[in-house]
């Protein structure tokens, strides 16, 4: 049975259909993995050759792996409860609830991105922990670093917009302490958290403002970012396996 | 026809139109840069209004402490007539409530405590609940401005 597959899969991968999409070809030489990794547009983000090494658990425990994870489950779940959110102060709460108690499966999905939510910024900080205590923010991977530090404020905000959404006193209140903080900035503090609001309380244009940051713009900027982040682990010479073994 | 005379300048012709182009960039970018700031900062607010009317003054007993959690301020009448403070903690912006068993205004998020004057008791609030402009209108209602504070202390006798 086994074999039975294989040999198809195989007969599958000679087909033009196949070969017009995937042109690397079919071999198993090293030149067909490289190639394999190189010609794909996700992959081509990554190396095509990694050390051993940098596979081990205890290199990364892999933490970023993890953290892209929770992301994509993030996104995937996003996008379903966007079909039955609206963003409005009459309709946001009761669209919550909703979503736990009328949709089919609405309430999986709704937990799952809130449980994602709360992994993603643990991982997140685990993830930052890990490189700094293992040094492998030093040269030539400081500039990642600071892709990292983004990706973490970036990541810190979009659990911020995303507690407004429900719309609940909890949210409510979370976001009318937060914008205060904002506007403890010296001078521009005040006009920042006008912006941020879009007025002065936490009101319609607050929760529509922050419907759009955590559903457009911020997840825009994480796509982004994680591309670079990712990119940038090819250019500055594949993953940090520790002291001497950079370059064996 | 006297002889064509080179003008004096010192940049090629790309170079100037290269100039030109990025001078123009420059100038719609800063342009871009104002209106879209100026888009973020909504012109209308379809908020509240700060005033509120509060009835009439009879409805507030010698001594009491009315909460309106709606427009977020204290109506009290006191011994020396009548007042209004606002009820967002001078901390991060949360309600604070009466509680009349200690008589005293605590904040539930961070447990500022205020007298029933606005004085500050307890942090971590940093100034004391501000006191806001009382009148009464034509008709004899009591008029509270949200927006308006006033110093400590002026009290409205009816």
């Amino acid at each position: 049975m086994a074999k039975a597959i294989e040999a198809y899969v195989n007969e599958l991968r000679e087909t033009r259909l196949w070969r017009s999409v995937f042109r690397s070809g079919t071999g198993a030489t090293n030149l067909h993995r490289a190639l394999a990794v190189q010609q794909n547009i996700f992959l081509h983000l990554f190396s095509v050759k990694m050390r051993r090494a940098a596979l081990q658990f205890s290199v990364t425990w892999y933490l970023g792996t993890l953290s892209l994870a929770t992301f994509l489950i993030l996104v995937s779940t996003g996008i379903p409860l966007m079909l039955y959110y609206h963003p409005s102060v009459p309709q946001a709460y009761a669209d919550m609830k909703d979503l736990q108690f009328v949709v089919s499966a609405g309430v999986f999905l709704r937990n799952l991105h809130r449980w994602s939510a709360h992994a993603m910024v643990l991982l997140v900080f685990a993830h930052m922990f890990k490189v700094f205590y293992r040094g492998a923010y030093r040269a030539p991977r400081e500039f990642n670093w600071v892709i990292g530090v983004v990706l973490l404020i970036v990541t810190l905000f979009l659990s911020y917009t995303g507690y407004l959404l429900p719309w609940d006193q909890l949210a409510y209140w979370a976001i009318t302490v937060g914008s205060n903080i904002m506007s403890a900035v010296p001078l521009l503090g005040q006009k920042m958290r006008f912006l941020m609001l879009g007025g002065n309380s936490v009101n319609a244009n607050a929760l529509l403002r922050f419907y759009v940051l955590h559903c457009v713009i911020l997840p825009l900027a994480a796509i982004l970012f994680i591309g670079v982040h990712f990119w940038r682990i090819r250019k500055d010479g594949g993953l940090y396996t520790g002291e001497g073994k950079t370059h064996e | 026809m006297p002889e064509e005379k080179k003008p004096d300048i010192n940049c090629t012709r790309r170079e100037t139109f290269v100039k030109l182009g990025l001078g123009s960039l420059a100038v719609a970018g800063v342009g871009a840069l104002v209106s879209g700031s100026e888009f973020l900062s909504p012109n209308v607010l379809y908020e509240p209004s700060p005033i509120t009317n509060a009835g009439k003054p009879e409805r507030y007993p010698q001594g009491s402490v009315t909460a309106d959690t709606k427009t977020g301020i204290y109506i009290v009448h006191g011994p020396e007539g009548f007042y209004a403070l606002s009820a967002v903690c001078t901390h991060l912006g949360c309600l604070t409530t009466w509680a009349p068993e200690q008589n005293r205004i605590a904040c539930p998020c961070h447990g500022s405590k205020f007298s029933v004057e606005g004085g500050k008791i307890e942090g971590p609030a940093p100034r004391p609940l501000p006191w806001l402009r009382v009148w009464l209108s034509d008709e004899g209602d009591l008029m509270v401005d949200r927006s308006t504070t006033i110093p400590a202390r002026q009290f409205l006798r009816t």
